[in-house]
């Protein structure tokens, strides 16, 4: 930096620097995202159009919705409970329940699609008694859900703590005296002082949702129009070579996430801090 | 209201942070609690307020045993340390608080909301600020949102955690005299948690001095003065210098220092000795006396009052004299002079105290 | 004195000050049970189906032995391709001015943001022979990238990157040029700084950055398989094993294989941990 002579490398080094930095960041980050779209449009719009208007992507589209809207939710009340109990009480086990809440993402998302296979599978510990009761949870919507509720599930809780807990507790104990209960505290005190994380974690959360691959293929079945999401569309495209198609489906959920990628950009620039995965101490 | 508190105790881990404490406020009282910093009188105030519990022990306030009484059902107000006050919401919503968050029965409508608000901020003076965030205003303005909105609630006691530990020299002294005045308009009881004696001294009409985990001494600032119940009373308050010495037939000597003895009624026995800086005289010489070594001036300094004050050491003690009058001309650092001892609080041995007084007046003085 | 900074207290004097505390722990702990340790719970337990020898010679099948050894080597190489990658990435965004910088910021996240297949497909994409990079590779040096061992190793470090250099990137701007400055007036030159001020405060960031890239790589499943060819033996990865067995109705098989990755995962982290704790209390 200009500003700091003391320190200041050579300029060529500082060029040198920057320069690899942005190479890295073209060879290893830039060009996946523009092969995307450069695939997808490779036999022009319409061939990328209509493969976005078939009604196996179009209902793929509708399944990954419904798992999101459902799973988002569950894991949005669950995270800031969670968050709320940890940061703003003192109770025995505290920093275990913090380790547990992290541990899905130490576990291989195909992992996590096991786990339900083998809770609900058909040789599951539930199977037979889900079977005689034609209740079917793998490869069908609830199986879904249940993965994709246990890959995203720690986002909510890992991006709101750490705020939490650099707020302190004084506002809430201050409410406390002036008589407002849990809620109210909660509600009017804990929750709005944390509304930008927290929307920064939802949107994270939702990213995944709609973008898991893994543990939501494992559950699946790939019942087309049925039980396939868009991630899983697109492998099914691909590997049936229909490769404009599988890229104009793949550009799609590029697109989440660029927007994703903005709106926590824009979240961290009107707090000044950063929000979200891979930011805070590992475990 | 009156609170009583009885045999307060309080550990954390291995360190106890009250030790049985004890003391009783009466109605419209305006009390302080005085203390270095890790004395515990943070944590007493929190149990108080129902933020923290106790092993043993009682609240009573107005009578009412609190145990079991959670914080939001003890009607107390409390001005935090660094105000707590709501970031997110303004300075009239954070005084609306206490009133919008009660049980829909009690709730207050909109209309009497505003007009308790208003008239709460006026009394605080700055009815200005309402709209205004905690982070536009200055330290002292929010000093006063914290106790605009601890008066929301008409709390049955007042509660203050060292609520000027966050302004500026200049603005503490006027705005400790404008809460004292507003405590004489309200009448509420009120207890003030601090480190600082001169606001204490200033503000309170009784002062408990704690003392690990302890209440020593709770008594007018005057009394404090005047008859320290122990020795760390006597060193705390008034920056008082501590030497030992020897007490034969009821005169205190202090051994081979330069100081002359002093006449007090206590057993024969080794007694420590406090002394206030105002009560030690420095008579700058215009060369040392012969016989035993002199005192020397160490330096010279000036008090905010415009006083200067000889700095000496004595027996490895610092010590504060006033200058003679007549000798300052001759007082500089290095210079010798004969020091004058108007009043001491000295405590024996056995644990008497007495105050002692010089065998003669000093001609000087 | 804040209540977070005091040690509990001794026996059952805890008073809550702040309510509503039932409520969210109960919320919470049936949220963690019910979808993360029940679920777990079965990884556990699963497996011994088998019988203790079964599990044995079912982890210990070539097979699996080589995708073991292919998902942990192929993790640990790319998260250690990784760290210098990350922190060049790191310090460009925290020290230095660049038009682009920026962009540049934003787009660590990427590989965060981008599913795993979008990525696995646009990985094969670009490397496999006939793609821009691996046509590239393949004429300046006969490299062959795409479904190869190779290939997974490029996935993983795409998917590493960020671990790294998000984590080093908070500690790089918390040593600030401060320290480096005050180095300098003592006479320090600016390799000396770096070595002796710089790096040692980065380290334990850098281990924790490198842990959180492993234990993500080891699991990778969507950006992985495209790009992985998936022989048996050669390119077929240990997550996909578990795949092949569930597709075989071997639910005890696949539990073993994805407990065998648990429990081999755990002393490699724990050692980075230890490690990491080592570092910062020297330090300290």
């Amino acid at each position: 930096m200009s500003e700091r002579p003391g320190i200041a490398d050579p300029a060529w080094v500082r060029a040198l620097l920057a320069g690899a930095a942005l190479l890295v960041g073209l060879l290893l980050l830039a060009l996946p995202l523009a092969v995307v779209f450069a695939e997808a449009l490779r036999r022009g719009w319409g061939v990328a159009t209509a493969a976005l208007a078939d009604p196996d992507t179009l209902s793929a589209i509708r399944l990954t919705l419904l798992v999101a809207a459902i799973t988002v939710p569950v894991n949005l009340v669950g995270g800031l409970a969670a968050a709320w109990c940890i940061a703003k009480h003192d109770f025995p086990g505290r920093r275990l329940l913090t380790t547990l809440i992290e541990l899905p993402f130490s576990v291989s998302p195909v992992i996590s699609g096991l786990v339900f296979v083998l809770l609900f599978g058909l040789q599951g510990w539930f199977g037979p008694w889900l079977q005689a009761r034609d209740i079917q949870i793998v490869f069908a919507l609830p199986g879904l859900v249940l993965a994709t509720l246990f890959v995203t599930f720690p986002f909510v809780a890992r991006t709101v703590l750490p705020l939490m807990q650099e707020q302190g507790r004084t506002e809430e104990e201050a409410a406390a005296t002036l008589g407002a209960s849990g809620w109210q505290v909660f509600r009017r005190v804990t929750l709005p002082n944390v509304q930008w994380a927290l929307l920064s974690g939802v949107l994270l959360c939702n990213a995944r949702a709609m973008g898991e691959f893994g543990a939501v293929s494992v559950v699946s079945g790939h019942i087309r129009g049925q039980t396939n999401t868009v991630p899983l569309h697109v492998e099914i495209l691909y590997n049936e070579y229909q490769f404009a198609g599988a890229f104009a489906v793949a550009a799609l959920l590029a697109l989440l996430g660029l927007a994703t990628l903005a709106a926590k950009t824009a979240l961290e620039r009107l707090t000044g801090r950063r929000l979200g995965e891979g930011t805070g101490d590992a475990a | 209201m009156t609170v009583t508190v009885t045999g307060l105790v309080r550990r954390f881990g291995a360190a106890t942070a009250l030790d049985g404490v004890s003391f009783a406020l009466a109605e419209g009282e305006f009390a302080a609690l005085l203390g270095p910093s890790g004395s515990g009188k943070s944590t007493l105030l929190r149990i108080l307020a129902g933020l923290e519990g106790s092993e043993a022990g009682e609240v009573r306030i107005a009578g009412r045993s609190m145990a079991g009484v959670p914080a939001r059902a003890r009607n107390i107000g409390v001005v935090f340390q660094n105000y707590a006050l709501f970031r997110h919401m303004t300075i009239f919503e954070n005084v609306a608080f206490g009133l919008r968050v009660r049980p829909r029965a009690a709730r207050p409508d909109r209309a009497e909301t505003a007009r308790r608000v208003r008239e709460l901020l006026q009394l605080v003076q700055i009815p200005e600020l309402e709209r205004r965030y905690p982070d536009q205003v200055s330290g002292g303005q929010r000093q006063r949102v914290a106790l605009a909105r601890a008066l929301a609630i008409e709390p049955h006691l007042l509660l203050l955690d060292e609520p000027f530990g966050a302004l500026d020299a200049l603005v503490r002294r006027d705005v400790r005299r404008w809460l004292r005045g507003l405590h004489d308009r309200l009448g509420l009881t009120t207890l003030l948690v601090t480190h600082d004696q001169e606001e204490a001294m200033e503000l309170a009409d009784r002062v408990a001095v704690m003392e690990r985990g302890r209440v020593v001494q709770f008594d007018p600032p005057a009394a404090l003065l005047a008859a320290p119940a122990t020795p760390f009373v006597a060193g705390f308050i008034g920056h008082a210098a501590r030497l030992e010495g020897e007490v034969r037939a009821g005169v205190l000597r202090f051994g081979s220092l330069p100081l002359p003895p002093l006449r007090a009624a206590l057993p024969d026995g080794p007694a420590t000795a406090f002394l206030r800086p105002g009560a030690v005289v420095a008579e700058a010489l215009a060369e040392a006396p012969g016989g035993a070594p002199p005192a020397a001036i160490e330096l010279l300094r000036v008090t905010a009052e415009g006083e200067r004050r000889a700095v000496l050491t004595l027996g490895g003690v610092t010590l504060e004299a006033r200058l003679a009058p007549g000798s300052e001309a001759r007082a500089a650092r290095g210079a010798p002079c004969r020091l004058h001892i108007a009043g001491a609080q000295v405590f024996g041995a056995g644990g008497g105290r007495a105050e002692a007084r010089p065998l003669r007046a000093a001609p000087v003085l | 004195m804040s209540a977070g900074t005091l040690p509990l207290p001794t026996r059952g004097v805890r008073v809550r000050a702040i309510p509503g505390f039932g409520l969210s722990l109960g919320i919470t702990l049936l949220w963690l049970g019910l979808i993360v340790l029940l679920p777990l719970a079965t990884l556990l337990v699963r497996p011994w189906e088998l019988g203790l020898a079964g599990v044995w010679d079912s982890v210990t099948e070539p097979r699996v032995l080589a995708a073991l050894r292919l998902s942990f080597g192929a993790a640990l190489l790319a998260a250690a391709i990784d760290l210098p990658l990350g922190l060049l990435l790191a310090w460009a965004i925290t020290r230095l001015r660049f038009p682009g910088r920026g962009l540049l910021d934003a787009a660590i996240d990427l590989p965060f943001a981008l599913p795993t297949a979008v990525a696995g497909i646009a990985l094969t994409a670009l490397l496999a022979p006939n793609g821009w990079l691996g046509a590239l590779l393949a004429a300046a040096f006969g490299w062959r990238i795409a479904f190869t061992p190779w290939g997974i190793v490029a996935a993983l470090v795409f998917v590493g990157l960020p671990f790294v250099a998000r984590t080093v990137e908070p500690v790089l701007r918390d040593t600030g040029p401060e320290a480096e400055e005050a180095a300098a007036t003592l006479g320090a030159s600016r390799p000396q700084t770096l070595a002796r001020v710089v790096l040692p405060a980065l380290w334990p960031a850098l281990l924790a950055g490198f842990a959180l890239a492993f234990a993500r790589a080891v699991g990778e499943y969507g950006s992985v398989i495209f790009i992985a060819g998936n022989m048996p033996l050669v390119s077929e990865i240990a997550p996909l094993l578990i795949v092949v067995r569930l597709e075989q109705f071997d639910y005890a098989g696949a539990a073993a294989v994805g407990l065998a990755m648990l429990l081999l995962a755990f002393p490699v982290l724990l050692g980075l941990n230890l490690l990491q704790r080592a570092l910062r209390r020297g330090r300290a």
